[in-house]
């Protein structure tokens, strides 16, 4: 009963498919995965279908979606109106996306779209949306919350603009964030500090994070848990202290190709390819069926 | 000047107290701010930083893509100005970060790669594609495709043979592979490997990833704020043994998430 009450989400044989002249191409195949209020990665390659996963979730998927089983803490997203699925994404559920400059809007500054989205989330007074906004912008360690709150997108750095969509993420306080390449365009260092906000906010608040990302081991070293996805696939389901135990050929070729587990002078390994990777799961084993 | 022949040791590329601003008055930035460096010939040198540390500024000024306010460039010994001459050109190819920028959309391979081969006036252009595109590994079958039917791997080959195909001595990397993944970056490291060996090549890399600067490089320049904060050999096992503060922190940074450390990342002035 009480894993019952712990689970956040559930998504049983979610599929997204997309029409094309060459018949229909299935982005997201059959994948399945319970979590609760934890971290877990969602990792692959371009093209594996890890972004549309996060998309379908939250109804933003432009393809055609179907799961079994689609349910957020109770609810059965796929049964939502457009109207209940808006109350719930956004506020229930939040999304980051990859790149700042193209998520916030260019022509208004940062504090104007903050309190729209504050006032249109939660009901709020004006003044009460920018109290909450300056609040969540020192928690996402913003120093000088003020100056920042009349700039406008183009006059902050990558950093600073991926911490205010966090922000601006955050103001309703959603249950379950899921961040889609949040730090991919960010320096290292910058990288890990805005993954120590969002590890924060999960201690603190107990939200659930889906992080989506192509980057193996900084994902291992910051989730509980990883979900390798190829072609549409979850191939292999980790936890994250484990990652170099990985069984299947596809995660083993992922870690064995980085430069930093290479010897100079010698070649990187390449990943080879099988076909069998594409319908061909693990059994408890590990072995390839 | 006396003629005389390069050693392997001499250095080709020298930059010296090397100066790039932008804007002015109260809007100065100095995106390089006296930086000097050589590289030997057949060298691989790696230059890593921050976004904003001014390590692509130098690659684009040596390109002549930007132009130098203080300081010298000086190509085998011979100081370089701000207007480049063709055959500077030919000794001098860049390869830039996104494979999906770098490329005429609506030119097909074979055309990107005639067109260096016509501007230079190089006879036999059938031979020297089909040898440059073998060299990167490129099958045949894409000659007459377009840039946008191509995979990012395949783009980044495509954009890597059209910088040799001029034959050149030096590669200027910008970023080579931060726009592709891992397996595919392995891939394209194998390839800029082997061929720095074949063709005996210098390379002057751009990277934010100190993982894949210490695999391909001799030596490694960290660049901070427009500056140079530390020149680092890096030995047969990769090591680098960094001292400075800054460098340590890039280290630390690039191991993975560790709440403690991270922590303690502070702000180098």
């Amino acid at each position: 009963m009480s894993e019952q009450q712990n689970q956040l989400l559930e998504v049983k044989n979610l599929n997204v498919t997309f029409p094309s002249v060459h018949g229909e191409i299935h982005a997201v195949r059959d994948i399945s995965f319970k979590m609760g209020r934890e971290k877990i990665a969602i990792v692959g390659e371009s093209g594996s279908g890890k972004s549309q996963t996060g998309r379908a979730i939250l109804g933003l998927s432009p393809g055609n979606v179907n799961a079994q089983q689609l349910i957020f803490d109770g609810t059965d997203l796929q049964a939502l109106s457009p109207r209940d699925y808006r109350e719930i994404r956004g506020k229930r559920i939040s999304m980051v996306m990859q790149d700042p400059k193209y998520s916030l809007n260019p022509v208004m500054t940062v504090g104007k779209q903050m309190i729209e989205a504050c006032q249109i989330q939660m009901k709020v007074s004006k003044k009460q949306a920018l109290s909450r906004c300056m609040e969540m912008l020192e928690a996402v360690r913003i120093r000088n919350p003020q100056r920042v709150f009349n700039t406008y997108p183009h006059e902050i750095s990558g950093g600073m603009g991926q911490r205010i969509m966090i922000a601006m993420m955050l103001l309703s306080s959603p249950d379950l964030l899921i961040a889609d390449e949040p730090t991919s365009a960010l320096d290292v260092t910058v990288q890990l500090q805005v993954l120590a906000i969002m590890d924060d906010l999960v201690k603190e608040r107990g939200m659930g994070l889906i992080l989506i990302s192509h980057d193996l081991p900084l994902v291992a070293s910051f989730c509980d848990r990883i979900l390798v996805m190829y072609a549409g696939r979850i191939v292999e389901e980790l936890e994250a202290d484990k990652l170099q135990d990985a069984k299947h050929p596809y995660t083993r070729g992922l870690l064995s190709c980085l430069p930093s587990n290479a010897v100079k002078g010698e070649a990187l390994s390449i990943m080879q390819r099988q076909d069998n990777w594409l319908n061909d799961s693990l059994d408890a084993q590990g072995n390839l069926v | 000047m006396t003629l005389k022949q390069q050693d392997k040791t001499d250095p080709v590329i020298e930059i010296e107290g090397l100066s790039i601003h932008f804007g002015e008055g109260d809007q100065l930035v100095k995106a390089v701010d006296h930086v000097s460096l050589s590289v030997p010939s057949q060298q691989s040198f790696g230059l890593v930083g921050e976004s904003g540390s001014g390590k692509s500024t130098i690659l684009r000024s040596l390109a002549g893509l930007n132009h130098h306010c203080g300081g010298e460039i000086r190509l085998e010994g011979e100081a370089l100005s701000n207007k480049r001459s063709k055959a500077f050109y030919k000794k001098v190819q860049m390869v830039f970060q996104d494979p999906y920028a770098s490329l005429h959309p609506r030119h097909t391979i074979d055309k990107i790669l005639t067109e260096p081969l016509a501007i230079h006036g190089l006879k036999h252009p059938e031979k020297r594609i089909a040898e440059v595109m073998e060299q990167v590994a490129l099958p045949t079958k894409f000659r007459f495709r377009y840039s946008h039917q191509l995979s990012g791997g395949q783009r980044q080959r495509v954009a890597i043979a059209r910088a040799l195909i001029l034959e050149p001595k030096i590669l200027l990397l910008d970023e080579p592979t931060s726009a592709l993944d891992v397996s595919i970056q392995a891939e394209i490291l194998n390839l800029l490997n082997q061929l720095r060996e074949e063709l005996s090549l210098t390379y002057l890399l751009v990277s934010h990833d100190l993982a894949v600067v210490s695999y391909m490089c001799e030596q490694v320049a960290v660049m901070q704020h427009g500056k140079v904060v530390e020149l680092l050999q890096v030995d047969k096992n990769g090591n680098t043994n960094a001292q400075h503060p800054y460098t340590q922190q890039l280290n630390l940074a690039s191991k993975g998430y560790d709440r403690q450390v991270i922590d303690q990342f502070i702000e180098h002035q």
